[in-house]
Protein backbone atom coordinates (compact mmCIF):
# COMPACT_ATOMS: atom_id res chain seq x y z
CA UNK A 1 0.00 0.00 0.00
CA UNK A 2 1.31 3.39 -0.85
CA UNK A 3 2.49 5.70 1.88
CA UNK A 4 0.16 8.42 0.66
CA UNK A 5 -2.85 6.20 1.16
CA UNK A 6 -1.89 5.21 4.68
CA UNK A 7 -1.27 8.80 5.65
CA UNK A 8 -4.65 9.60 4.13
CA UNK A 9 -6.32 7.16 6.51
CA UNK A 10 -4.56 8.74 9.47
CA UNK A 11 -5.63 12.20 8.36
CA UNK A 12 -9.17 10.91 7.90
CA UNK A 13 -9.29 9.53 11.44
CA UNK A 14 -7.90 12.74 12.90
CA UNK A 15 -10.46 14.65 10.88
CA UNK A 16 -13.26 12.59 12.40
CA UNK A 17 -11.98 13.40 15.87
CA UNK A 18 -11.75 17.12 15.13
CA UNK A 19 -15.23 16.94 13.65
CA UNK A 20 -16.62 15.60 16.90
CA UNK A 21 -15.36 18.70 18.69
CA UNK A 22 -16.99 20.95 16.11
CA UNK A 23 -20.18 18.97 16.49
CA UNK A 24 -20.14 19.51 20.24
CA UNK A 25 -20.25 23.27 19.77
CA UNK A 26 -22.83 23.06 17.01
CA UNK A 27 -25.02 20.96 19.29
CA UNK A 28 -25.39 23.84 21.72
CA UNK A 29 -26.64 26.06 18.89
CA UNK A 30 -29.13 23.50 17.64
CA UNK A 31 -30.65 22.90 21.08
CA UNK A 32 -31.51 26.54 21.65
CA UNK A 33 -32.54 27.16 18.07
CA UNK A 34 -34.89 24.18 18.09
CA UNK A 35 -36.58 25.14 21.32
CA UNK A 36 -36.85 28.88 21.02
CA UNK A 37 -36.01 29.89 17.47
CA UNK A 38 -33.08 31.90 18.82
CA UNK A 39 -29.76 31.68 17.03
CA UNK A 40 -27.50 31.93 20.03
CA UNK A 41 -24.38 33.79 18.98
CA UNK A 42 -23.16 33.58 22.58
CA UNK A 43 -22.75 29.78 22.51
CA UNK A 44 -18.98 30.02 21.95
CA UNK A 45 -18.55 32.56 24.75
CA UNK A 46 -20.64 30.31 26.97
CA UNK A 47 -18.08 27.56 26.37
CA UNK A 48 -15.32 30.00 27.30
CA UNK A 49 -17.17 31.17 30.39
CA UNK A 50 -17.84 27.59 31.47
CA UNK A 51 -14.20 26.60 31.01
CA UNK A 52 -12.95 29.69 32.89
CA UNK A 53 -15.37 29.08 35.72
CA UNK A 54 -14.26 25.47 35.93
CA UNK A 55 -10.59 26.40 36.10
CA UNK A 56 -11.34 29.19 38.55
CA UNK A 57 -13.23 26.90 40.90
CA UNK A 58 -10.62 24.14 40.66
CA UNK A 59 -7.80 26.54 41.48
CA UNK A 60 -9.74 28.22 44.25
CA UNK A 61 -9.61 31.60 42.55
CA UNK A 62 -11.60 34.37 44.18
CA UNK A 63 -14.24 35.50 41.70
CA UNK A 64 -14.12 39.20 40.83
CA UNK A 65 -10.82 39.40 42.72
CA UNK A 66 -9.64 42.38 40.72
CA UNK A 67 -12.84 44.28 41.36
CA UNK A 68 -12.89 43.45 45.06
CA UNK A 69 -9.28 44.52 45.48
CA UNK A 70 -9.85 47.75 43.62
CA UNK A 71 -12.83 48.70 45.72
CA UNK A 72 -11.77 47.55 49.17
CA UNK A 73 -8.03 47.97 48.78
CA UNK A 74 -7.54 44.33 49.72
CA UNK A 75 -5.20 41.92 48.04
CA UNK A 76 -7.03 38.61 47.69
CA UNK A 77 -6.56 36.30 44.76
CA UNK A 78 -6.90 32.75 45.99
CA UNK A 79 -8.87 30.97 48.64
CA UNK A 80 -5.89 28.72 48.99
CA UNK A 81 -7.71 25.46 48.30
CA UNK A 82 -8.03 23.17 45.34
CA UNK A 83 -11.36 21.68 44.43
CA UNK A 84 -11.35 18.17 42.93
CA UNK A 85 -12.26 18.10 39.22
CA UNK A 86 -15.48 16.15 39.63
CA UNK A 87 -16.89 18.48 42.26
CA UNK A 88 -15.76 21.52 40.28
CA UNK A 89 -17.58 20.26 37.17
CA UNK A 90 -20.77 19.83 39.20
CA UNK A 91 -20.42 23.33 40.64
CA UNK A 92 -19.80 24.78 37.18
CA UNK A 93 -22.89 23.00 35.86
CA UNK A 94 -24.77 24.70 38.69
CA UNK A 95 -23.36 28.05 37.65
CA UNK A 96 -24.53 27.42 34.07
CA UNK A 97 -28.06 26.70 35.31
CA UNK A 98 -27.96 29.97 37.22
CA UNK A 99 -26.74 31.68 34.08
CA UNK A 100 -29.65 30.15 32.13
CA UNK A 101 -32.08 31.51 34.69
CA UNK A 102 -30.58 35.00 34.53
CA UNK A 103 -30.59 35.05 30.72
CA UNK A 104 -34.22 33.98 30.63
CA UNK A 105 -35.39 36.22 33.45
CA UNK A 106 -33.67 39.42 32.41
CA UNK A 107 -33.39 39.18 28.63
CA UNK A 108 -35.52 36.74 26.71
CA UNK A 109 -38.62 36.87 28.86
CA UNK A 110 -38.99 40.47 27.77
CA UNK A 111 -38.48 39.66 24.11
CA UNK A 112 -41.15 37.00 23.65
CA UNK A 113 -42.77 37.33 20.25
CA UNK A 114 -40.09 39.64 18.83
CA UNK A 115 -38.58 39.21 15.38
CA UNK A 116 -35.80 36.60 15.12
CA UNK A 117 -33.31 39.31 14.17
CA UNK A 118 -34.02 41.17 17.45
CA UNK A 119 -33.40 37.98 19.40
CA UNK A 120 -30.21 37.41 17.45
CA UNK A 121 -29.01 40.92 18.26
CA UNK A 122 -29.76 40.25 21.91
CA UNK A 123 -27.50 37.19 21.85
CA UNK A 124 -24.69 39.24 20.28
CA UNK A 125 -25.03 41.68 23.14
CA UNK A 126 -25.08 38.77 25.54
CA UNK A 127 -21.91 37.36 23.98
CA UNK A 128 -19.90 40.54 24.55
CA UNK A 129 -21.36 41.06 27.98
CA UNK A 130 -20.51 37.52 29.02
CA UNK A 131 -17.02 37.87 27.61
CA UNK A 132 -16.47 40.93 29.79
CA UNK A 133 -17.94 39.23 32.84
CA UNK A 134 -15.69 36.19 32.30
CA UNK A 135 -12.58 38.38 32.28
CA UNK A 136 -13.74 40.43 35.24
CA UNK A 137 -14.65 37.34 37.21
CA UNK A 138 -11.65 35.12 36.52
CA UNK A 139 -9.10 37.50 34.90
CA UNK A 140 -7.92 37.13 31.36
CA UNK A 141 -4.68 35.13 31.68
CA UNK A 142 -4.31 32.00 29.62
CA UNK A 143 -5.01 29.13 31.96
CA UNK A 144 -4.21 25.47 31.84
CA UNK A 145 -7.13 23.10 32.27
CA UNK A 146 -6.54 19.56 33.47
CA UNK A 147 -9.49 17.60 34.76
CA UNK A 148 -7.61 14.34 34.44
CA UNK A 149 -8.54 13.45 30.87
CA UNK A 150 -5.90 11.29 29.19
CA UNK A 151 -3.73 13.12 26.69
CA UNK A 152 -0.99 12.34 24.23
CA UNK A 153 -0.56 9.61 21.65
CA UNK A 154 -2.57 6.45 22.05
CA UNK A 155 0.07 3.73 22.09
CA UNK A 156 -2.33 0.86 21.53
CA UNK A 157 -3.47 2.30 18.20
CA UNK A 158 0.09 3.22 17.37
CA UNK A 159 1.25 -0.37 17.95
CA UNK A 160 -1.74 -1.92 16.25
CA UNK A 161 -1.44 0.10 13.07
CA UNK A 162 2.34 -0.36 13.06
CA UNK A 163 1.71 -4.10 12.94
CA UNK A 164 -0.56 -3.76 9.90
CA UNK A 165 0.85 -0.93 7.82
CA UNK A 166 4.36 -0.77 9.19
CA UNK A 167 3.44 2.77 10.14
CA UNK A 168 2.03 3.86 13.50
CA UNK A 169 -0.96 6.21 13.44
CA UNK A 170 -0.89 9.24 15.69
CA UNK A 171 -4.24 9.45 17.42
CA UNK A 172 -4.57 11.63 20.51
CA UNK A 173 -6.13 10.05 23.58
CA UNK A 174 -8.02 13.26 24.27
CA UNK A 175 -9.71 13.06 20.88
CA UNK A 176 -10.83 9.52 21.58
CA UNK A 177 -12.29 10.54 24.94
CA UNK A 178 -13.99 13.54 23.33
CA UNK A 179 -15.55 11.28 20.72
CA UNK A 180 -16.93 8.90 23.31
CA UNK A 181 -18.30 11.69 25.50
CA UNK A 182 -19.86 13.46 22.54
CA UNK A 183 -21.49 10.24 21.37
CA UNK A 184 -22.99 9.64 24.81
CA UNK A 185 -24.15 13.24 25.06
CA UNK A 186 -25.84 13.16 21.67
CA UNK A 187 -27.53 9.85 22.34
CA UNK A 188 -28.78 11.03 25.70
CA UNK A 189 -30.07 14.32 24.31
CA UNK A 190 -31.83 12.64 21.40
CA UNK A 191 -33.55 10.12 23.62
CA UNK A 192 -34.45 12.82 26.13
CA UNK A 193 -36.03 15.09 23.56
CA UNK A 194 -37.87 12.29 21.80
CA UNK A 195 -39.24 10.24 24.67
CA UNK A 196 -39.37 12.20 27.89
CA UNK A 197 -42.12 14.43 29.14
CA UNK A 198 -39.83 17.47 29.30
CA UNK A 199 -38.43 16.71 25.87
CA UNK A 200 -41.90 16.63 24.45
CA UNK A 201 -42.71 19.93 26.12
CA UNK A 202 -39.51 21.33 24.64
CA UNK A 203 -40.46 20.28 21.12
CA UNK A 204 -43.97 21.59 21.67
CA UNK A 205 -42.64 25.02 22.62
CA UNK A 206 -40.36 25.03 19.60
CA UNK A 207 -43.31 24.35 17.35
CA UNK A 208 -46.08 26.62 18.58
CA UNK A 209 -46.08 28.82 21.68
CA UNK A 210 -49.85 29.24 21.91
CA UNK A 211 -50.58 25.57 21.50
CA UNK A 212 -47.92 24.72 24.08
CA UNK A 213 -49.52 27.07 26.58
CA UNK A 214 -52.92 25.55 25.95
CA UNK A 215 -51.73 22.06 26.90
CA UNK A 216 -50.21 23.36 30.12
CA UNK A 217 -46.57 23.97 29.24
CA UNK A 218 -44.82 26.86 30.99
CA UNK A 219 -42.70 28.61 28.36
CA UNK A 220 -40.38 30.04 30.99
CA UNK A 221 -39.61 26.68 32.49
CA UNK A 222 -38.87 25.12 29.12
CA UNK A 223 -36.60 27.98 28.08
CA UNK A 224 -34.63 27.89 31.32
CA UNK A 225 -34.28 24.14 30.86
CA UNK A 226 -33.04 24.53 27.30
CA UNK A 227 -30.52 27.24 28.17
CA UNK A 228 -29.31 25.06 31.03
CA UNK A 229 -28.79 22.11 28.73
CA UNK A 230 -27.03 24.36 26.22
CA UNK A 231 -24.89 25.65 29.08
CA UNK A 232 -24.01 22.09 29.99
CA UNK A 233 -23.07 21.29 26.40
CA UNK A 234 -20.98 24.47 26.39
CA UNK A 235 -19.26 23.20 29.55
CA UNK A 236 -18.41 19.88 27.89
CA UNK A 237 -17.14 21.66 24.78
CA UNK A 238 -15.19 24.07 26.98
CA UNK A 239 -13.54 21.20 28.84
CA UNK A 240 -12.50 19.45 25.62
CA UNK A 241 -11.21 22.53 23.83
CA UNK A 242 -9.75 23.98 27.01
CA UNK A 243 -7.79 20.81 27.71
CA UNK A 244 -6.60 20.73 24.12
CA UNK A 245 -5.47 24.31 23.67
CA UNK A 246 -5.70 26.07 27.03
CA UNK A 247 -8.46 28.26 28.38
CA UNK A 248 -8.17 31.61 26.63
CA UNK A 249 -10.18 34.10 24.66
CA UNK A 250 -9.76 32.29 21.33
CA UNK A 251 -11.90 29.50 22.78
CA UNK A 252 -14.95 31.64 22.07
CA UNK A 253 -14.06 31.71 18.38
CA UNK A 254 -14.84 28.02 17.99
CA UNK A 255 -18.39 29.27 17.66
CA UNK A 256 -17.45 30.52 14.22
CA UNK A 257 -16.36 27.01 13.28
CA UNK A 258 -19.77 25.78 14.26
CA UNK A 259 -21.50 27.99 11.70
CA UNK A 260 -20.55 25.99 8.60
CA UNK A 261 -21.33 22.83 10.54
CA UNK A 262 -24.83 24.14 11.13
CA UNK A 263 -25.32 25.14 7.51
CA UNK A 264 -24.34 21.66 6.47
CA UNK A 265 -26.32 19.74 9.03
CA UNK A 266 -29.34 22.01 9.32
CA UNK A 267 -30.12 24.32 12.22
CA UNK A 268 -32.84 22.11 13.61
CA UNK A 269 -31.29 18.66 13.62
CA UNK A 270 -29.23 17.10 16.40
CA UNK A 271 -27.98 14.26 14.15
CA UNK A 272 -27.33 16.95 11.54
CA UNK A 273 -24.96 18.75 13.90
CA UNK A 274 -23.01 15.53 14.36
CA UNK A 275 -22.80 14.52 10.71
CA UNK A 276 -22.11 18.12 9.69
CA UNK A 277 -19.28 18.32 12.22
CA UNK A 278 -17.76 15.07 10.97
CA UNK A 279 -17.96 16.12 7.31
CA UNK A 280 -16.33 19.47 8.05
CA UNK A 281 -13.68 17.88 10.26
CA UNK A 282 -12.76 15.18 7.76
CA UNK A 283 -13.23 17.43 4.75
CA UNK A 284 -10.90 20.16 5.87
CA UNK A 285 -8.18 17.77 7.05
CA UNK A 286 -8.26 15.69 3.85
CA UNK A 287 -8.41 18.78 1.66
CA UNK A 288 -5.43 20.28 3.45
CA UNK A 289 -3.59 16.98 3.09
CA UNK A 290 -4.38 16.31 -0.58
CA UNK A 291 -4.84 19.73 -2.19
CA UNK A 292 -3.23 22.02 0.38
CA UNK A 293 0.39 21.59 -0.70
CA UNK A 294 -0.53 22.40 -4.32
CA UNK A 295 -2.07 25.77 -3.48
CA UNK A 296 0.17 26.89 -0.67
CA UNK A 297 -1.64 25.42 2.35
CA UNK A 298 -3.65 27.09 5.11
CA UNK A 299 -6.82 25.79 3.51
CA UNK A 300 -8.28 24.86 6.88
CA UNK A 301 -9.14 28.51 7.46
CA UNK A 302 -11.59 28.74 4.63
CA UNK A 303 -12.48 25.25 3.42
CA UNK A 304 -15.40 24.81 5.83
CA UNK A 305 -17.01 28.07 4.75
CA UNK A 306 -16.72 27.33 1.06
CA UNK A 307 -18.25 23.91 1.61
CA UNK A 308 -21.08 25.51 3.55
CA UNK A 309 -21.65 28.03 0.75
CA UNK A 310 -21.94 25.25 -1.80
CA UNK A 311 -24.46 23.54 0.44
CA UNK A 312 -26.46 26.73 0.80
CA UNK A 313 -26.86 26.89 -2.95
CA UNK A 314 -28.01 23.32 -3.44
CA UNK A 315 -29.71 22.43 -0.17
CA UNK A 316 -30.57 25.49 1.89
CA UNK A 317 -32.20 23.55 4.73
CA UNK A 318 -29.04 21.52 5.27
CA UNK A 319 -28.62 17.76 5.20
CA UNK A 320 -31.12 17.01 7.95
CA UNK A 321 -32.97 20.29 8.33
CA UNK A 322 -36.72 20.31 8.40
CA UNK A 323 -38.08 20.40 4.91
CA UNK A 324 -40.13 23.45 4.26
CA UNK A 325 -43.59 22.02 3.62
CA UNK A 326 -46.17 24.54 2.66
CA UNK A 327 -49.78 23.69 2.00
CA UNK A 328 -51.47 26.24 -0.16
CA UNK B 1 -73.55 33.71 46.10
CA UNK B 2 -75.75 33.39 43.13
CA UNK B 3 -74.83 29.81 42.32
CA UNK B 4 -78.01 27.83 41.77
CA UNK B 5 -76.92 24.34 42.59
CA UNK B 6 -79.85 22.21 41.57
CA UNK B 7 -79.63 19.75 38.73
CA UNK B 8 -82.22 19.44 36.04
CA UNK B 9 -83.22 17.32 33.08
CA UNK B 10 -83.40 18.92 29.65
CA UNK B 11 -86.24 18.50 27.18
CA UNK B 12 -84.47 15.65 25.42
CA UNK B 13 -83.79 13.88 28.69
CA UNK B 14 -80.16 14.87 29.32
CA UNK B 15 -79.04 15.45 32.88
CA UNK B 16 -77.41 18.82 33.51
CA UNK B 17 -75.48 19.39 36.72
CA UNK B 18 -74.61 22.33 38.95
CA UNK B 19 -72.76 25.44 37.80
CA UNK B 20 -69.07 24.63 37.24
CA UNK B 21 -67.93 27.93 35.80
CA UNK B 22 -69.35 31.37 36.14
CA UNK B 23 -68.33 34.56 34.39
CA UNK B 24 -69.33 37.61 36.38
CA UNK B 25 -69.51 41.05 34.76
CA UNK B 26 -66.53 40.48 32.48
CA UNK B 27 -65.21 43.56 30.67
CA UNK B 28 -62.24 43.29 28.33
CA UNK B 29 -60.69 46.25 26.52
CA UNK B 30 -57.89 46.54 24.02
CA UNK B 31 -56.86 50.15 24.37
CA UNK B 32 -60.02 52.05 23.51
CA UNK B 33 -61.76 49.11 21.92
CA UNK B 34 -64.20 47.32 24.16
CA UNK B 35 -64.20 43.68 23.09
CA UNK B 36 -66.40 42.41 25.89
CA UNK B 37 -68.72 44.63 27.88
CA UNK B 38 -70.07 43.56 31.25
CA UNK B 39 -71.02 40.01 30.31
CA UNK B 40 -72.17 37.38 32.80
CA UNK B 41 -73.13 33.80 32.16
CA UNK B 42 -72.54 30.38 33.59
CA UNK B 43 -71.58 26.94 32.39
CA UNK B 44 -73.13 23.89 34.03
CA UNK B 45 -71.64 20.49 34.61
CA UNK B 46 -72.16 18.15 31.67
CA UNK B 47 -73.84 20.57 29.29
CA UNK B 48 -72.94 21.76 25.84
CA UNK B 49 -72.87 25.52 26.01
CA UNK B 50 -72.65 27.49 22.78
CA UNK B 51 -71.49 31.06 22.35
CA UNK B 52 -72.75 32.57 19.13
CA UNK B 53 -72.84 35.96 17.51
CA UNK B 54 -71.92 37.80 14.31
CA UNK B 55 -68.27 38.34 13.35
CA UNK B 56 -66.41 40.57 15.79
CA UNK B 57 -68.93 40.03 18.55
CA UNK B 58 -66.20 39.07 21.02
CA UNK B 59 -66.82 35.32 21.14
CA UNK B 60 -63.21 34.27 20.72
CA UNK B 61 -62.14 36.94 23.21
CA UNK B 62 -64.49 35.39 25.71
CA UNK B 63 -62.99 31.96 25.13
CA UNK B 64 -59.53 33.48 25.56
CA UNK B 65 -60.59 34.98 28.86
CA UNK B 66 -61.78 31.58 30.06
CA UNK B 67 -58.54 29.89 29.01
CA UNK B 68 -56.32 32.60 30.48
CA UNK B 69 -54.90 34.01 27.23
CA UNK B 70 -56.61 37.36 27.91
CA UNK B 71 -57.07 39.00 31.26
CA UNK B 72 -60.24 41.06 31.66
CA UNK B 73 -59.95 44.54 33.19
CA UNK B 74 -63.12 44.02 35.18
CA UNK B 75 -65.17 41.10 36.37
CA UNK B 76 -64.51 37.75 37.97
CA UNK B 77 -64.16 34.20 36.79
CA UNK B 78 -65.50 31.58 39.19
CA UNK B 79 -64.44 28.01 38.68
CA UNK B 80 -65.63 25.07 40.77
CA UNK B 81 -67.03 27.32 43.44
CA UNK B 82 -63.99 29.54 43.95
CA UNK B 83 -62.90 32.82 42.44
CA UNK B 84 -60.04 32.21 40.04
CA UNK B 85 -57.07 34.52 40.47
CA UNK B 86 -55.37 35.92 37.36
CA UNK B 87 -53.74 32.93 35.74
CA UNK B 88 -51.36 32.21 32.91
CA UNK B 89 -52.76 29.90 30.20
CA UNK B 90 -50.60 26.95 31.26
CA UNK B 91 -51.94 27.23 34.80
CA UNK B 92 -55.50 27.25 33.50
CA UNK B 93 -54.72 24.13 31.46
CA UNK B 94 -53.36 22.45 34.58
CA UNK B 95 -56.71 23.15 36.27
CA UNK B 96 -58.46 20.97 33.73
CA UNK B 97 -59.58 23.41 31.06
CA UNK B 98 -58.52 22.28 27.59
CA UNK B 99 -59.13 24.13 24.36
CA UNK B 100 -58.81 24.12 20.59
CA UNK B 101 -58.11 27.14 18.43
CA UNK B 102 -59.94 28.82 15.59
CA UNK B 103 -56.86 28.66 13.37
CA UNK B 104 -55.59 25.28 14.57
CA UNK B 105 -52.55 25.45 16.81
CA UNK B 106 -50.92 22.05 16.49
CA UNK B 107 -47.27 21.09 16.63
CA UNK B 108 -46.79 20.75 12.88
CA UNK B 109 -43.40 19.08 13.03
CA UNK B 110 -44.48 16.37 15.44
CA UNK B 111 -46.43 13.19 14.73
CA UNK B 112 -50.12 12.88 15.55
CA UNK B 113 -49.24 10.56 18.42
CA UNK B 114 -46.74 13.03 19.90
CA UNK B 115 -49.21 15.86 19.50
CA UNK B 116 -51.86 13.97 21.41
CA UNK B 117 -49.26 12.93 24.01
CA UNK B 118 -48.59 16.60 24.78
CA UNK B 119 -52.21 16.72 25.91
CA UNK B 120 -51.16 14.44 28.78
CA UNK B 121 -48.39 16.74 30.03
CA UNK B 122 -50.52 18.07 32.88
CA UNK B 123 -51.05 14.50 34.06
CA UNK B 124 -47.37 13.59 34.18
CA UNK B 125 -45.69 14.36 37.48
CA UNK B 126 -42.23 12.85 37.32
CA UNK B 127 -39.41 15.39 37.36
CA UNK B 128 -36.56 15.86 34.95
CA UNK B 129 -34.14 13.57 36.78
CA UNK B 130 -36.59 10.70 36.93
CA UNK B 131 -37.36 11.25 33.26
CA UNK B 132 -33.69 11.38 32.48
CA UNK B 133 -33.11 8.02 34.13
CA UNK B 134 -36.16 6.64 32.34
CA UNK B 135 -36.64 3.92 34.88
CA UNK B 136 -39.39 2.83 37.21
CA UNK B 137 -41.82 5.63 37.88
CA UNK B 138 -41.15 7.66 34.74
CA UNK B 139 -41.55 4.61 32.56
CA UNK B 140 -44.73 3.41 34.24
CA UNK B 141 -46.15 6.90 33.89
CA UNK B 142 -45.34 7.08 30.19
CA UNK B 143 -46.96 3.71 29.56
CA UNK B 144 -50.13 4.60 31.48
CA UNK B 145 -50.46 7.89 29.64
CA UNK B 146 -49.73 6.33 26.31
CA UNK B 147 -52.60 3.92 26.94
CA UNK B 148 -54.96 6.79 27.60
CA UNK B 149 -53.79 8.48 24.40
CA UNK B 150 -54.44 5.33 22.40
CA UNK B 151 -57.99 5.27 23.74
CA UNK B 152 -58.54 8.83 22.57
CA UNK B 153 -57.04 8.05 19.18
CA UNK B 154 -59.38 5.06 18.83
CA UNK B 155 -62.30 7.14 19.96
CA UNK B 156 -61.74 9.81 17.33
CA UNK B 157 -60.90 7.25 14.64
CA UNK B 158 -57.47 8.58 13.75
CA UNK B 159 -55.54 5.32 14.23
CA UNK B 160 -54.45 5.28 10.60
CA UNK B 161 -52.57 8.56 10.82
CA UNK B 162 -51.02 8.27 14.27
CA UNK B 163 -47.43 8.27 13.01
CA UNK B 164 -47.95 10.95 10.34
CA UNK B 165 -46.42 14.39 10.93
CA UNK B 166 -49.31 16.78 11.47
CA UNK B 167 -47.98 19.20 8.83
CA UNK B 168 -48.94 16.72 6.13
CA UNK B 169 -52.56 16.27 7.15
CA UNK B 170 -55.52 17.92 5.44
CA UNK B 171 -57.44 20.59 7.32
CA UNK B 172 -60.35 18.47 8.51
CA UNK B 173 -58.09 15.86 10.08
CA UNK B 174 -55.97 18.52 11.76
CA UNK B 175 -59.09 19.82 13.46
CA UNK B 176 -59.76 16.31 14.68
CA UNK B 177 -56.20 15.87 15.97
CA UNK B 178 -56.51 19.13 17.85
CA UNK B 179 -59.68 17.83 19.45
CA UNK B 180 -57.84 14.62 20.33
CA UNK B 181 -55.06 16.56 22.03
CA UNK B 182 -57.57 18.54 24.08
CA UNK B 183 -59.48 15.37 24.96
CA UNK B 184 -56.34 13.55 26.03
CA UNK B 185 -56.08 16.01 28.91
CA UNK B 186 -59.37 14.58 30.26
CA UNK B 187 -60.57 18.13 30.86
CA UNK B 188 -63.43 19.13 33.11
CA UNK B 189 -64.27 21.83 30.60
CA UNK B 190 -63.51 21.58 26.91
CA UNK B 191 -63.43 24.84 24.95
CA UNK B 192 -63.90 24.57 21.19
CA UNK B 193 -63.28 27.64 19.06
CA UNK B 194 -65.15 27.10 15.80
CA UNK B 195 -64.59 23.34 15.61
CA UNK B 196 -66.34 23.18 12.23
CA UNK B 197 -65.08 26.27 10.48
CA UNK B 198 -64.10 25.61 6.89
CA UNK B 199 -65.38 22.03 6.84
CA UNK B 200 -67.60 20.38 4.27
CA UNK B 201 -70.95 18.90 5.21
CA UNK B 202 -69.61 15.42 5.75
CA UNK B 203 -66.76 16.60 7.96
CA UNK B 204 -69.18 18.74 9.93
CA UNK B 205 -71.41 15.74 10.55
CA UNK B 206 -68.42 13.73 11.75
CA UNK B 207 -67.31 16.49 14.06
CA UNK B 208 -70.83 16.98 15.46
CA UNK B 209 -71.01 13.28 16.18
CA UNK B 210 -67.66 13.36 17.98
CA UNK B 211 -68.68 16.35 20.08
CA UNK B 212 -71.91 14.65 21.13
CA UNK B 213 -70.11 11.38 21.82
CA UNK B 214 -67.50 13.09 23.97
CA UNK B 215 -70.21 14.81 25.98
CA UNK B 216 -72.21 11.60 26.23
CA UNK B 217 -69.52 9.11 26.98
CA UNK B 218 -67.17 11.07 29.23
CA UNK B 219 -69.69 13.57 30.55
CA UNK B 220 -67.32 16.36 29.50
CA UNK B 221 -68.65 19.87 29.83
CA UNK B 222 -68.23 21.65 26.50
CA UNK B 223 -68.28 25.32 25.63
CA UNK B 224 -68.12 26.00 21.92
CA UNK B 225 -68.18 28.83 19.43
CA UNK B 226 -69.73 28.05 16.08
CA UNK B 227 -71.11 29.94 13.13
CA UNK B 228 -73.24 27.24 11.57
CA UNK B 229 -76.64 27.92 13.16
CA UNK B 230 -78.07 24.54 12.29
CA UNK B 231 -75.24 22.80 14.06
CA UNK B 232 -75.38 25.05 17.10
CA UNK B 233 -79.09 24.62 17.60
CA UNK B 234 -78.82 20.85 17.24
CA UNK B 235 -75.85 20.36 19.53
CA UNK B 236 -76.21 22.75 22.40
CA UNK B 237 -78.25 22.70 25.57
CA UNK B 238 -77.97 26.43 26.16
CA UNK B 239 -76.79 29.31 24.02
CA UNK B 240 -75.24 32.70 24.83
CA UNK B 241 -75.65 35.27 22.06
CA UNK B 242 -73.18 38.14 21.79
CA UNK B 243 -73.17 41.20 19.58
CA UNK B 244 -70.65 44.05 19.64
CA UNK B 245 -69.24 42.77 22.93
CA UNK B 246 -72.58 42.69 24.69
CA UNK B 247 -74.79 39.80 25.67
CA UNK B 248 -78.09 40.00 23.86
CA UNK B 249 -79.53 36.60 24.61
CA UNK B 250 -79.09 33.57 26.85
CA UNK B 251 -81.21 30.44 27.01
CA UNK B 252 -82.20 27.21 25.31
CA UNK B 253 -81.94 27.09 21.52
CA UNK B 254 -85.66 27.63 21.20
CA UNK B 255 -85.69 30.64 23.48
CA UNK B 256 -82.79 32.18 21.64
CA UNK B 257 -84.32 31.53 18.25
CA UNK B 258 -87.39 33.52 19.20
CA UNK B 259 -85.53 36.37 20.89
CA UNK B 260 -86.21 39.61 18.98
CA UNK B 261 -82.76 41.11 19.76
CA UNK B 262 -81.07 38.03 18.38
CA UNK B 263 -83.12 38.08 15.22
CA UNK B 264 -82.27 41.76 14.77
CA UNK B 265 -78.57 41.16 15.27
CA UNK B 266 -78.47 38.44 12.65
CA UNK B 267 -80.93 39.78 10.10
CA UNK B 268 -80.52 43.50 10.66
CA UNK B 269 -83.12 46.03 11.75
CA UNK B 270 -85.10 48.26 9.46
CA UNK B 271 -84.14 51.86 10.11
CA UNK B 272 -87.12 54.08 9.82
Amino acid sequence: MSEQFIWGIEVFLNGLMAGVLYALVALGFVLIYKASGIFNYAQGVMALFAAMTLVGIMNGQVPFAHLINAIFGTNVHHFGWHVPAFLAILLTAGVMVGFAWIVQRFIFRHLVGQEPIILFMATIGLAYFLEGVSDLMWNSEIKKLDVGLPQGINLAIDDFTYGIFDYGFFIDNLDIVATIIAAILVLALTIFSQYSKQGRAMRAVADDHQAALSVGVSLNFVWIMVWSVAGFVALVAGIMWGTKSGVQFSLSLIALKALPVLMLGGFTSIPGAIVGGLIIGVGEKLFEFAIGPMIGGATENWFAYVLALIFLVFRPQGLFGEKIIERV
Amino acid sequence: MSAVAEEYITEDGRKIGAVVMEMKNITLKFGGVVAIQDISFDIRQGEIRAIIGPNGAGKSSMLNVISGFYHPQEGEVWYKGARRPTMRPYQVAAQGIARTFQNIALFEGMSVLDNVMTGRLTHMNTNMFQQGLWYGKARAEEIANRQKVEEVIDFLEIQAIRKTPVGRLPYGLKKRVELARALAAEPSILLLDEPMAGMNVEEKEDMSRFILDVNDEFGTTIALIEHDMGVVMDLSDRVVVMDYGKKIGDGTPDEVRNNQDVIDAYLGVAHD
